[in-house]
C-alpha cells in the first residue's frame, strides 16, 4: 500500500503522473474518436472525464492504459506507473470459475506472488470493500454491487498508483452508486492512488473529483477543465449541501454547452 | 410438490414404455407375426438372457474401440485447438483440413483405412477417432477464443505471458465449450466404432457387437439382433450419462448451464 504519509502533500498536486500531448484516434474504419487531447495529471488526483455517450472517454482511458496506442500524439507516463496501473471495467468483468478469493488474487498471480505471499494483501483489500466472508464465493452468488466491489479489489490488490475506472457504476441501482462512491472516497484518501474515473453522470463527477475534464461528443475534444473546490472528506451529507448543488448546475451548464 | 414432479418425470417415460412394449406384444401374438420378422419384446428378452454373456463380451470389444477413441480424439483435439489458439495463422492453414476429414462419410474411407492400418483394432479406433474428433476441436477453438475481450486486455494489463492467459483465463473459459464437445463425440465415437466394424467385418478372435449384429441378420436371428441393438443403445446412454456427470462435477459449480433453475 501506498501510505498518505510517505510523500509530501504538496507533491501530490504537483508531480504529474501522466501528460497526454495532441493525443488523436482514429479507428481503422475511419471514424474519428478523439481529436488532440492535451492533458496532464498530477500525482493523488481525482479526475473525472465527463462527456456524452460515445465522446470516446473510454477509448482515451484504455489510452492511457495503453491497451490501444493514440493514432496521434504521445503519452508520457512516470515509468514507476508502468505495471502499476488498476482497471476497472463497466462489467465487473470476474472470472466466473474463479472464487471471490480467486479473482483478486489475479494480479498478484500473474506477478509470480505465492498464494501464502499474497493472503495478507488480499485479506486486507476484501475488508477494506467489505468483503470480508465472501472468500469463497463464486461471483454469480453476489449482487451486482458486490461483483463490482470484487472487481475494485481485485483492481486494488498489487497497490497500483494509478487507478483507471471506466463508468465502473452506470449499470448500479442509485443506493447501491451512493455507497460505491463513498467507499471509493474513503479508500482514495486512505491510500491515495491517482484516479481517473470515466463518468457521464454530473452528480457523480461532482460528488467525487477535485477535477472534472469536460468532453464533447465524437470526435472527443477537451473542452473545459473544472476545479472542484469542495472540501474532503467528502460524505453522504453533501449530497443534500447547497453547495455541491451550485456546483452540478456550473458543470452541467459546461456540459450542455458542450453537447449542443 | 417438487418430489411429485420428480416422481412423474421418472414414471410418465416408464408407463410409456410399458404400454409401447405391451402394445407391441399384443400386435405380434394377434398378428402371428414370425419372429425373424418382427420378434415379440418377450422372444427379445429371451435372446438377451440367453446371449447376454457372449453378447456382452462383444460389447466389452466395441466399447474398448470407442473410449480408446474417445480419449485419442480428447488428447489430440485439444492439442490441435490449443495449437490453433496460439496461431491464427496455423487455425486458417488446418481448420479446412479438419473440416474436410468431419464431412467425409467414415463408412466410405474405412475400407481404405482397414488396408493401410494392419492391426484390426487399431484400424477400428482410427475410424472412430476421425468421426469423433471434430467437435472437440471445433468446440474447443470456439472456447478458447470466446475469453472476455475485457479480460484478455486485463491480463495484457497485468503482463501476462502468453501461458499464463492461456492457463488462468482462456483454458477454464474454453471448459464448458470442451466438454460440450466431448459429450457430442462420445456418442459419435461409439457410432463410428460400428460403422467402421460393419465395414471391416471381423477383427479375428475377438468380434464387437456391430460384427454379431451383422451375424444374426445374416441367420435370420432376429431377436438376438434387437438384443444386440439394445445393448448398443444402453451403451451409448451410459456414456452419455457419465460425460453428463463429468461435465456437472467440473463446471456445476460455476457455469450457467449447469445451474439449477429455480422457478
Amino acid at each position: 500500500m501506498i501510505g498518505a504519509g510517505a510523500m509530501q502533500p504538496e507533491n501530490y498536486e504537483t508531480k504529474p503522473i501522466f501528460t497526454l500531448a495532441g493525443v488523436g484516434k482514429t479507428f481503422r474504419r475511419g471514424t474519428e474518436a478523439l481529436q488532440a487531447i492535451d492533458m496532464t495529471v498530477s500525482s493523488g488526483g481525482f479526475v473525472s472525464l465527463l462527456g456524452p455517450s460515445g465522446c470516446g472517454k473510454s477509448t482515451l482511458l484504455r489510452i492511457i492504459a495503453g491497451l490501444t496506442p493514440p493514432s496521434q500524439g504521445r503519452v508520457q507516463c512516470e515509468s514507476e506507473v508502468r505495471g502499476h496501473i488498476g482497471f476497472v471495467f463497466q462489467e465487473p468483468t470476474l472470472m466466473p470459475w474463479a472464487t471471490v478469493w480467486d479473482n483478486v488474487y489475479l494480479p498478484l498471480r500473474l506477478a509470480g506472488r505465492s498464494r501464502d505471499d499474497a493472503s495478507a494483501s488480499i485479506a486486507g483489500t476484501l475488508a477494506s470493500l467489505g468483503l470480508g466472508g465472501f472468500e469463497q464465493a463464486y461471483p454469480r452468488e453476489l449482487s451486482g454491487g458486490m461483483r463490482m466491489r470484487v472487481s475494485i479489489a481485485r483492481a486494488l490488490v498489487n497497490a497500483p498508483r494509478l487507478l483507471l475506472l471506466d463508468e465502473p457504476f452506470a449499470a448500479l441501482d442509485e443506493l447501491t452508486r451512493f455507497r460505491l462512491n463513498e467507499d471509493l472516497l474513503r479508500l482514495w484518501q486512505e491510500q491515495r492512488w491517482t484516479v481517473v474515473f470515466v463518468t457521464h453522470s454530473v452528480f457523480e463527477a461532482v460528488f467525487l473529483s477535485n477535477r472534472i475534464v469536460v468532453m464533447t461528443p465524437r470526435p472527443g475534444r477537451i473542452v473545459a477543465d473544472l476545479p472542484i473546490d469542495l472540501p474532503y472528506p467528502r460524505e453522504a451529507g453533501l449530497r443534500t449541501a447547497p453547495a455541491y448543488a451550485e456546483r452540478c448546475r456550473a458543470v452541467s451548464a459546461v456540459l450542455n454547452e458542450a453537447v449542443a | 410438490m417438487h418430489g411429485r414432479e420428480r416422481l412423474a418425470e421418472i414414471a410418465a417415460p416408464l408407463l410409456a414404455g410399458v404400454l409401447f412394449l405391451a402394445a407391441w406384444q399384443a400386435i405380434v401374438q394377434w398378428k402371428g407375426i414370425p419372429p425373424y420378422i418382427l420378434p415379440s419384446p418377450v422372444a427379445i428378452a429371451e435372446a438377451l438372457w440367453r446371449d447376454g454373456p457372449s453378447l456382452l463380451g462383444s460389447l466389452f470389444v466395441t466399447l474398448r474401440i470407442t473410449v480408446a477413441a474417445l480419449i485419442a480424439a480428447i488428447v489430440f483435439g485439444g492439442a490441435l485447438a490449443i495449437l490453433f489458439a496460439q496461431s491464427r495463422l496455423l487455425e486458417i492453414s488446418l481448420f479446412p483440413y479438419a473440416v474436410i476429414l468431419q464431412v467425409t462419410p467414415v463408412v466410405a474411407i474405412a475400407p481404405l483405412i482397414i488396408i493401410w492400418v494392419n492391426d484390426t483394432f487399431l484400424a477400428l479406433l482410427v475410424c472412430a477417432w476421425i468421426v469423433a474428433f471434430f467437435p472437440i476441436v471445433a468446440n474447443t477453438t470456439l472456447g478458447l477464443n470466446s475469453a472476455d475481450r475485457n479480460l484478455v486486455e486485463l491480463f495484457r494489463l497485468y503482463g501476462a505471458s502468453r501461458w499464463q492467459t492461456l492457463r488462468h483465463l482462456r483454458l477454464p473459459a474454453a471448459l464448458p465449450y470442451f466438454l460440450a464437445g466431448v459429450r457430442i463425440s462420445g456418442g459419435l465415437a461409439l457410432i463410428g466404432a460400428v460403422v467402421a466394424e460393419f465395414v471391416a467385418g471381423t477383427g479375428g478372435a475377438e468380434t464387437g457387437l456391430a460384427y454379431r449384429i451383422l451375424e444374426a441378420g445374416y441367420r435370420l436371428q432376429i431377436p438376438r439382433l434387437f438384443a444386440a441393438l439394445l445393448l448398443l443403445s444402453a451403451a451409448g446412454i451410459a456414456i452419455f450419462a457419465v460425460l453428463s456427470w463429468l461435465t456437472r462435477l467440473l463446471i456445476g459449480h460455476w457455469h450457467e448451464s449447469a445451474l439449477p433453475r429455480d422457478d
